[in-house]
C-alpha cells in the first residue's frame, strides 16, 4: 500500500479525520482503567502515604513531554530536508500538546513536593531539565509566530527544534551534574521498589496520556491544514 | 478498595489538596486543550472562503 | 578563501571598532548589571562571594544576548548579507568568520573585565582568574549559539528579545559548567573537569553553530 500518498494535505485531513475519534475512544477507556487502579485500587505508599498518587499523572506527563518533543523535533527536520509542508504542519501541531505535557510535568511535580520535600519547587535534576524544556517549547512556537511567512516560519522553527533536539541531552547531563554537586534532593518514590499494580496503573495512564496525545494533535492538524489550505476546493468543501 | 468511606477518598490521608490539585489542573488543562480545538475549528468555518487564485468553480 | 575570511574578519572587527557606542553598550550594560546585584542582596561579602560565579556568569550571559543582533542584522539591512550568500566561499565559514570578531568584541572584553568586577564580590584572586579564563573559553560558545540565534531572528520585529528566548536556555550547560569551575576553584579542588567540558562544548559549537546559523541564514533569505 502506498503510505506516501498520505503526505498530501488534501489526503491526510480525511485520514486523520477517521483516526481522531479511535484515539479518543482509546484515550477515555485507558484513562478510566487507570485512574481506577491510581485512585481506588492501589495501596498506599509505606513511605510518602497517598501524596505518591500525583506519579500517576506526573510519569506520563513528562514521558509525554519528551516524546513529543523528539517527534516534532523529527517531523520538523522531515519538512526542512524533503521539504514536505505537511511533515512542518505536523511539527506544529505538536508543540502547544508538548508544552502542556512539559507545564503538567512540572505542576504535578511541585504538587508532589511540597509534602514530600516541603517546598513548592524542587530543583531535582529531572523537574530543572523539564523547565529548560518547557523553555525550548516556547521558543519553537515564539520563533513560528514571529515569522509571518509560512515556510520560512516552517524552516526556521525546524532548524531550532533541532539544535534544541541536539542540545537536550547536553542539557540533562549538565543539569544532573550541578544537582548532585549542590546536593539536590531527587523527586522519586520512596526506597522500596514499586509495586507491581502501582506499575501497572502508571503503564495504562502513560498509554492514555499517549492516545490522548495522539487524538489532540491529529486534530489541530487539521485545524493547520485548513488554514493553509483554505483557498483550495477541498477545503472549502471540507469547511462547508 | 483501599477507602473506607468517601471522605477518606476526598481527604487522601491528609494530602487530599495535593493530589486532587493535581488531578483537577490536569483535567482541567486537558479540557481547556480541547476547547480551544474547538474554538479554532469553529473560526475557521466562519471565515468567508479564501478568494482562490483562480475563479470557484461555477456558484 | 582564507584571504576572503580574513578580510571578512578584519570589516566586522573595524566596524565594531568604529561603532564603539554599540560594542561599549554591551560592556557597560555588564557592569551595571553585575553592580545591581550587591545593591539587592546586600553587602555582607559573605553573601557576595558565594553567590559571585554565578552572577558574574548571568550577567555576560545577559549582555552578550544583548549584543548578538548586531552580527546579522546590519549587513540584512543594507545588502551585505545577500551578497555574502551569493559569494562562492562556503557561507558557515563565513558566518564563523564574522562571529569571531563579534565575540572579539564582545564576549572577549566581557571576560577581561571581569576580574575587576570581582573585585566588588571580595572574591579571591585565584577564583577571580578562573571565572575570567571560563569566561574566555565560555563566551566564544555563547557567540556561536548566539549567532544560530541571530541568524534565525534576522529582519524579524522584536528580533533582539526573540532572541534571547530562543538562545538561553541552549546556554544552560555553559553556564553550569562555567560557575562549576570558579566554585571547584574556591573550594580547593581542581577545575580541569570543567575546563575540559567547557572545550569539548566548545569544540562541538564550533562545528556546529556555523552549520546550523548558515542553514537558519538561507531561510531567512529565500
Amino acid at each position: 500500500m502506498n503510505w506516501f500518498k498520505y503526505a498530501a494535505p488534501q489526503r491526510f485531513h480525511p485520514l486523520a479525520g477517521r483516526a481522531v475519534p479511535w484515539f479518543g475512544v482509546a484515550a477515555v477507556l485507558l484513562a478510566v482503567a487507570g485512574l481506577a487502579i491510581a485512585l481506588l485500587v492501589a495501596p498506599t505508599d509505606f513511605q510518602q502515604g497517598d501524596a505518591y498518587r500525583i506519579i500517576f499523572i506526573h510519569v506520563p506527563a513528562a514521558w509525554m513531554s519528551m516524546v513529543l518533543y523528539m517527534a516534532m523535533a523529527f517531523w520538523a527536520a522531515m519538512g526542512l530536508v524533503f521539504n514536505a509542508r505537511l511533515a512542518s504542519m505536523l511539527a506544529l501541531a505538536l508543540a502547544p500538546t508538548g508544552a502542556l505535557m512539559t507545564f503538567l510535568a512540572l505542576w504535578t511535580g511541585a504538587l508532589w513536593g511540597k509534602p514530600t520535600w516541603g517546598t513548592w519547587w524542587v530543583w531535582d535534576a529531572r523537574l530543572t531539565s523539564e523547565l529548560i524544556l518547557l523553555f525550548l517549547y516556547i521558543g519553537f512556537m515564539s520563533l513560528h509566530a514571529a515569522i509571518d511567512d509560512e515556510r520560512r516560519a516552517d524552516r526556521a522553527a525546524a532548524v531550532l527544534a533541532l539544535v534544541g533536539a541536539v542540545n537536550v541531552p547536553i542539557i540533562y547531563f549538565s543539569v544532573q551534574w550541578w544537582n548532585t554537586l549542590h546536593q539536590g534532593s531527587s523527586v522519586k518514590l520512596g526506597g522500596s521498589s514499586m509495586a507491581a499494580i502501582m506499575l501497572v496503573g502508571m503503564l495504562l495512564m502513560t498509554l492514555a496520556f499517549w492516545m490522548y496525545s495522539f487524538a489532540v494533535v491529529l486534530a489541530r492538524a487539521r485545524c493547520i491544514i485548513l488554514e493553509r489550505e483554505r483557498h483550495a476546493a477541498w477545503a472549502q468543501g471540507a469547511l462547508a | 478498595m483501599n477507602w473506607p468511606s468517601f471522605d477518606a477518598f476526598v481527604a487522601m490521608g491528609g494530602y487530599g489538596l495535593y493530589v486532587w490539585g493535581s488531578f483537577a489542573v490536569c483535567a482541567l488543562a486537558f479540557a481547556v486543550e480541547l476547547l480551544a480545538l474547538r474554538q479554532r475549528r469553529k473560526a475557521l468555518q466562519a471565515l468567508p472562503p479564501a478568494d482562490a487564485a483562480g475563479q470557484g468553480a461555477g456558484a | 578563501m582564507s584571504q576572503a575570511l580574513f578580510a571578512l574578519f578584519q570589516r566586522d572587527l573595524r566596524i565594531a571598532l568604529r561603532r564603539r557606542a554599540d560594542t561599549g553598550s554591551a560592556l557597560v550594560f555588564f557592569v551595571i548589571v553585575v553592580s545591581l546585584f550587591p545593591l539587592g542582596v546586600g553587602p555582607q561579602f559573605e553573601l557576595l562571594r558565594r553567590i559571585a560565579p554565578g552572577v558574574l556568569w548571568v550577567a555576560a550571559l545577559l549582555a552578550s544576548m544583548l549584543s548578538m543582533p548586531r552580527l546579522f542584522a546590519d549587513d540584512h539591512a543594507d545588502g551585505t548579507l545577500e551578497q555574502l550568500l551569493l559569494s562562492p566561499t562556503p557561507l558557515a565559514l563565513l558566518v564563523l568568520a564574522k562571529t569571531a570578531a563579534h565575540w572579539l568584541a564582545s564576549g572577549a572584553l566581557l571576560a577581561l573585565i571581569s576580574p575587576l568586577l570581582a573585585l566588588q564580590f571580595d572574591l579571591p584572586a585565584r577564583d577571580a582568574g578562573v571565572l575570567c579564563l571560563s569566561l574566555l573559553l565560555g563566551t566564544p560558545l555563547l557567540s556561536l549559539l548566539g549567532a544560530v540565534g541571530s541568524a534565525l531572528t534576522v529582519g524579524l520585529r522584536g528580533a533582539g528579545v526573540l532572541l534571547s528566548l530562543l538562545v538561553l536556555p541552549l546556554c544552560v550547560p555553559v553556564l553550569i559548567f562555567g560557575v562549576g569551575a570558579v566554585e571547584a576553584s574556591s573550594a580547593g579542588l581542581g577545575v580541569a573537569a570543567q575546563f575540559s567540558l567547557l572545550g569539548a562544548m566548545l569544540v562541538l559549537g564550533l562545528f556546529g553553530a556555523p552549520l546550523a546559523a548558515a542553514a537558519a541564514l538561507r531561510i531567512a533569505m529565500d
